[in-house]
């Protein structure tokens, strides 16, 4: 098989897990191990197209993008296709995907050993695959978005995996709910796109928004398809379900909350960035929503205590990084940085992972500690993970993050700059206070942990690795392959600045050496620390009350609402119905008394009938006589 | 001279009579015995305007002995119904068969 005859076969991408997700739900299902050995073969054989659709793509022509698309709903005014498009964009997303998915049903092998559901688990992951990857492939919107539907239920059902649970339960309801709040922006700015430009392909929508010029249409556009991502990627104030969602299997925290799904929106805004960035004022607002996800999510990080949700709000801290880079149109960045922190957001989850395996389900890094000791290989990959978070040189994080920084300061927006390190600092602090109290703490919570099998620390291993070596696909030293393929049609390219660099870094270690003294060291007391701010430590610790707040909102605006409704159902239409009723008995029993079973009073009425109509025929033809 | 006015207002007149002991008689027999008298002015009217609107027709009287066949029969099933009716309540007066009502 040649390389290039690779590229038409993509569509065996999302096929295979598809056609596994229908073999194990239909025939399999029985037999869970050979359930799991399916589904990793079929995620196994899409992880090598796409590599190999990546290693065609990425030694072509840098414009050079494979497209074919077979008609699928055509009516006046709709026209909707089922294509496929390969180029620099989706061949990133398709590798990232696929190796985190696969990796991480390895690594499920091993977590959920047991499980009674396991054969359903590996067929929703492979339905989950299937739907990513025919999101990213898709070459228009409205296929894009059948599949964009299809991954949020992947999400709903892997939440709800344990539905035993009602926390679990709850959870998917929220996560569901949320996501389709967004989703209908969503849609109703596909639909404003047919409207305008009759068209739902990416590449001719490219070409058509490009010669319009009516700015009000654009900004309505862009800003109802910024719900999408909003709601996938759990942009403020959407965010809420995200970490809710940490109620799933830990692996699907890993691959769908923190690494492919919720990525999904952040990808959107890259492949379609041409209708964002048409217009400046949906940019600004995309940056500022971007950049206040991140700052919002990492304050409320500082001060969790449940090891999933530390992670789950350092994923959305990072996704608003990620929506800042689109939004300030650094696209490279943010795509760059979406590719990193797949790999060692994923690591750090399927670590969680790993030591919530090992601690017999204790989320609570205050009742681990000393786990270093116990599972050296979970302890030192989580190590490596945190330090590429917190953008340690010369780990991918650093690279990615620098790269956004630098695009923010060289950008001209100040403000973002400093929020972003701001950001950065609290991120370094945050996942080592993590660290130091779960994997070196003094707390001997840690005794009776083992290290995990090697099905889940080769994963992690080699998440590990890529980790710490994916960022350098995008520095001056393999000369910016990544960026020299992945960029916004007129971006402007900035030099990295030294000094940026070694600031970064520098903020980094800062946070680093600050958790270190508070939770290592112990030169400041952390409870004294929470005594002294205990008002804002209350507040972040409720998340800003944010879910609270919905509460009350839901309990007055919606069930308001509805008791309104309510009172009109009952008085006004069941009173109209229940009124007619009672009109007509009561008329009915007023008049029954003419009926006195008399024969005679019975003609009586005839007679008068006659009369009556005789004398209005006769009135009616003296009129007309006279 | 007696002229068609005088039938009308002779039929009109005895279809009153019909019609009154129709309405105001109590005894069953005696409100049959009125709808033959109104069948009859009827029969008159048809007979009067036969005579003097078309008079080569004769269309009138022809169905005027229609009527009286058909009120014949009707007098036959309306006696037996009124027979029926005195059998099972040793009455026929028309008060006393009231029991079709609320």
């Amino acid at each position: 098989m040649s390389l290039q005859s690779v590229l038409s076969h993509t569509w065996l991408i999302p096929f295979l897990p598809f056609l596994a997700f229908a073999l194990i739900g239909l025939l399999f299902h029985r037999w869970p191990k050979f359930s799991a050995l399916l589904s990793i073969l079929a995620i196994a054989g899409s992880f090598v197209l796409s590599v190999m659709a990546a290693f065609i793509v990425f030694t072509g022509p840098n414009d050079a993008v494979f497209e074919v698309a077979a008609r699928w709903l055509d009516m006046p005014g709709l026209r909707v296709d089922m294509g496929l498009l390969v180029d620099p964009l989706t061949a990133v997303m398709l590798v990232v995907v696929t190796t985190v998915a696969l990796l991480v049903q390895i690594y499920s092998l091993g977590y959920m050993h047991g499980d009674p559901g396991l054969a359903s688990y590996y067929s929703f992951q492979s339905l989950f695959a299937g739907s990513m990857l025919g999101l990213v492939i898709s070459n228009n919107f409205g296929q894009m978005f059948v599949f964009w539907e299809l991954v949020g239920i992947c999400s709903y059902l892997l939440i709800g995996f344990w539905f035993g649970r009602d926390s679990a339960k709850e959870a998917a309801k929220k996560a569901f709910i949320t996501n389709r709040v967004g989703d209908f922006g969503f849609l109703l700015g596909i639909l404003f796109l047919q409207i305008v430009f009759g068209t739902l392909n990416f590449n001719e929508l490219a070409g058509q928004v490009a010669g319009y010029s009516n700015a009000a249409v654009l900004i309505t556009i862009s800003v109802l398809l910024l719900f999408g991502p909003m709601g996938k990627s759990a942009q403020f104030p959407l965010h809420v379900w995200l970490p809710d969602a940490m109620e799933g299997p830990t692996p699907v925290s890993a691959l769908i909350h923190a690494a492919t799904m919720v990525a999904a929106g952040v990808y959107l805004l890259a492949r379609a960035s041409f209708i964002f960035s048409s217009s400046a004022e949906t940019m600004t607002l995309i940056a500022v929503v971007g950049g206040f996800t991140a700052l919002f999510a990492a304050s409320i990080a500082l001060v969790q205590n449940d090891i999933k949700r530390i992670l789950a709000y350092s994923t959305l801290s990072q996704l608003g990084y990620m929506v800042m880079a689109m939004g300030i149109g650094a696209m490279t960045a943010g795509m760059f940085h979406l590719m990193t922190h797949a790999f060692f957001k994923s690591l750090l989850f399927l670590g969680a992972g790993s030591v919530i395996h090992a601690m017999a389900d204790e989320q609570n890094i205050w009742k681990m500690g000393n786990l270093n000791k116990k599972m050296p290989a979970t302890t030192w990959t989580f190590v490596i993970g945190a330090l590429a978070l917190a953008g340690i040189p010369p780990l991918s994080g650093f690279w990615s993050k620098d790269e956004i920084l630098l695009g923010a300061f060289a950008g001209g927006h100040t403000g973002l700059y400093i929020l972003g390190s701001l950001v950065a600092f609290m991120t370094a602090f945050y996942m080592f206070r993590l660290i130091f109290v779960a994997f070196f703490g003094s707390n001997h919570g840690g005794e009776k942990a083992h290290e995990s099998p090697a099905v889940m620390t080769v994963p992690l291993v080699i998440l590990a690795i890529l980790a710490v070596v994916a960022g350098f696909v995008n520095t001056p030293l393999m000369g910016n392959i990544f960026g020299h393929y992945i960029s916004a049609p007129n971006a402007v390219h900035h030099e990295p600045s030294m000094s940026i660099m070694i600031i970064s870094s520098l903020i980094a270690l800062a946070g680093i050496c600050l958790a270190w003294l508070i939770y290592q060291k112990q030169v400041i007391s952390h409870e004294a620390l929470k005594e002294r701010f205990s008002a804002i430590y209350q507040v972040l610790y409720n998340k800003f009350y944010i879910d609270e707040f919905y509460a009350l909102l839901i309990k007055y605006c919606v069930d308001g609402t509805a008791k309104v409704l309510e009172w009109f159902d009952l008085k006004v239409v069941n009173g109209a119905v229940n009124g007619l009723a009672y009109l007509t008995g009561r008329s009915g029993y007023g008049l029954k008394y003419t009926e006195n079973g008399q024969v005679q009073t019975y003609a009586v009425y005839m007679y008068a009938g006659i009369v009556v109509l005789l004398i209005s025929a006769l009135c009616a033809v003296f009129t007309v006589l006279a | 001279m007696i002229g068609f006015t005088h039938y009308l207002i002779f039929a009109t007149l005895l279809f009153g009579i019909g019609l009154f002991g129709v309405l105001a008689k109590r005894s069953a027999v005696a409100v049959l015995m009125s709808v033959e008298l109104m069948l009859n002015a009827v029969n008159i009217n048809f007979v009067a305007i036969s005579k003097y609107i078309v008079p080569n027709a004769g269309v009138g009287q022809l169905f005027a002995l229609f009527v009286i066949v058909v009120a014949a029969a009707e007098v036959a099933v309306g006696l037996a119904l009124i027979i029926n009716i005195f059998r099972q309540k040793k009455s026929v007066d028309l008060h006393d068969f009231n029991l079709l009502k609320w």
